[in-house]
């Protein structure tokens, strides 16, 4: 009986990861209708820089979130005023085409610099520290503080875009974006804040990713996908449904996991492919205008 | 007295369709313009070009003294360009009052808590603040007319372009509307409103234009130009309403 709850315990620590990864991808297509193929590359692009970050400065991990979260959100406000906002119009092909080119030259291009070698971030003593949850029940302090992170994470987009200007502008543009230029909104500026935005989530995703599991520049697309399945189980839109759809998939695989080691990620897919079957708008869709 | 809008020698096409053929009109600051005009003459396209959501083939938009032809929409908003939509257009998943306000703040260059008070006096004018907080999507049709001007107006508009704003409407609520764009008006911004509702129009503006064939057509005192024969022609019987 402890044995289950564990599994599905752990599954939800994963899932809180899951929905780092889903958040960044569900901001960006609510904004601008722009499907990121680049986003798992660009989620390992981040935790290579705060490789570098650690190597080169002797940070722990968790400290350089703070060079490696402004250093993403610079790359991604410069990427959308730079390349994405020209591909942006009524045909959604150019964009997808455009980050799918993207995301071959990231792959390339940290081949190139950092070989294909499997590389992980130490974080030292926390690594193995753990907490008792009940008895015989224990939970690692890296996995808790990243689902505790994703947690905030979730919250604070969702004070975001309904307590703020910024989180006003996403949605005036989201919503119609001629009006919203008419209203002095430049909307150009507010993409590459959103992109921006999601690229600082993805600095955080991408240095627990980083810290928990090895990574090496071909991980990408395969973060892309469990970023996908999570934003559509929760329900586009919504960013507690994107919570959700981590829990959700980081549950299914634990699962999965439990029974055969090989159906960690099959049993991952089917639960998404289940979801999309019976609910396709998803969990928690956003109430439509 | 100067002109704060002036089009000039506006041209534009959609394939074969001729919208603006050559249009000048200025509106003098203060001044109240209507312009009336058969369905497809090209009276919305002109808001559009106005705007800069329209790109016009040939001529120039003078505003304040300045060519704004070339200029990105939210820049035109911030100078003070406002306009309305035929068809409201409200952000359906925000609030009323999220609404005007994104308006207000944006279209005027103020932080969102500056512009508190003034947008829920905004709303209280325009007959909305009982609404502020539901959404935008839900509001009726009158209540979507009265948004669209709301938020025009919280962006601090100098020049205020009405598109249609009492189509729709009953008797009585296009009277309350006309009352409210007749204060609009007192408080110093210059109007230019098409409409199809003669009357209502009449009971405001100080000229009126006619825009027929993307051309300019009459221009000058609104009960002459209403009662002209090229109106009356182009109309036929509705000028007999004025």
């Amino acid at each position: 009986m402890t044995g289950w709850f564990n599994v599905i315990l752990q599954g939800v620590l994963i899932g809180g990861l899951y929905a780092m990864f889903a958040a960044g991808l569900s901001l960006i297509f609510g904004v601008m209708r722009l499907v990121n193929i680049a986003h798992g590359d660009l989620i390992v692009l981040a935790a290579y820089i705060a490789l570098m970050a650690t190597t080169s400065l002797g940070l722990d991990p968790l400290t350089s979130l703070i060079i490696v979260v402004p250093a993403m959100a610079l790359i991604g406000y410069a990427l959308q005023r730079g390349l994405l906002n020209r591909t942006l119009g009524d045909d959604l092909l150019p964009p997808l085409l455009v980050t799918f080119g993207l995301s071959i030259i990231i792959q390339n291009g940290l081949l190139e610099l950092f070989t294909a070698d499997s590389r992980k971030l130490q974080a030292g003593a926390i690594e193995v520290q753990t907490l008792q949850v009940m008895q015989g029940v224990w939970v690692g302090a890296l996995p808790f503080i990243q689902f505790v992170v994703a947690v905030a994470v979730i919250a604070g987009l969702q004070q975001l875009f309904y307590r703020t200007a910024l989180g006003r502008a996403f949605r005036a543009t989201s919503d119609d974006q001629a009006v919203a230029q008419l209203m002095g909104l430049d909307t150009r500026h507010v993409f590459a804040m959103a992109m921006a935005l999601s690229l600082a989530i993805v600095a955080i995703a991408g240095v627990f990713l980083a810290v928990r599991a090895n990574f090496d520049p071909s991980i990408g697309p395969a973060r892309l996908i469990f970023g996908f399945e999570a934003v559509i189980i929760g329900g586009l839109g919504s960013m507690w449904g994107t919570l959700a759809g981590g829990v959700i998939l980081g549950v299914a695989q634990a699962i999965g996991a439990q029974i055969d080691p090989g159906w960690q990620l099959l049993a991952g897919h089917i639960a998404f492919l289940v979801i999309l079957a019976v609910r396709p708008q998803g969990l928690f869709p956003k109430v439509s205008g | 007295m100067a002109s704060i809008l002036s089009l000039e020698n506006i041209s534009k096409r959609f394939g074969a369709v001729v919208v603006a053929d050559g249009i000048d009109l200025a509106l003098d600051q203060g001044e109240a313009l209507g312009i009336i005009g058969p369905n497809g003459a090209g009276k919305t396209t002109l808001f559009g070009m106005a705007t800069g959501t329209v790109t016009p083939d040939a001529g120039r938009i003078v505003y304040d003294g300045a060519d704004i032809t070339r200029l990105a929409p939210e820049r035109r908003c911030r100078l003070g360009l406002a306009r309305s939509f035929q068809i409201p257009q409200p952000f359906s998943g925000m609030t009323v009052f999220e609404n005007v306000v994104v308006a207000a703040a944006f279209g005027a260059g103020e932080s969102e808590r500056a512009v508190y008070d003034r947008c829920a006096d905004l709303l209280d004018r325009c007959g909305l603040i009982d609404k502020a907080n539901k959404r935008a999507g839900g509001l009726t049709l009158l209540d979507r007319k009265r948004l669209e001007l709301a938020r025009a107006l919280a962006t601090k508009p100098r020049v205020l372009l009405l598109d249609e704003v009492a189509g729709g409407l009953t008797e009585h609520e296009c009277g309350t509307l006309v009352e409210l764009i007749k204060t609009v008006r007192a408080g110093g911004v210059s109007i230019i409103w098409i409409e199809h509702v003669v009357h209502a129009l009449l009971a405001v503006v100080d000229r009126l234009a006619v825009l027929h064939g993307g051309k300019i057509i009459a221009s000058g005192d609104p009960h002459t130009v209403i009662r002209s024969p090229q109106v009356e022609e182009i109309y036929m019987g509705i000028a007999a309403d004025a």
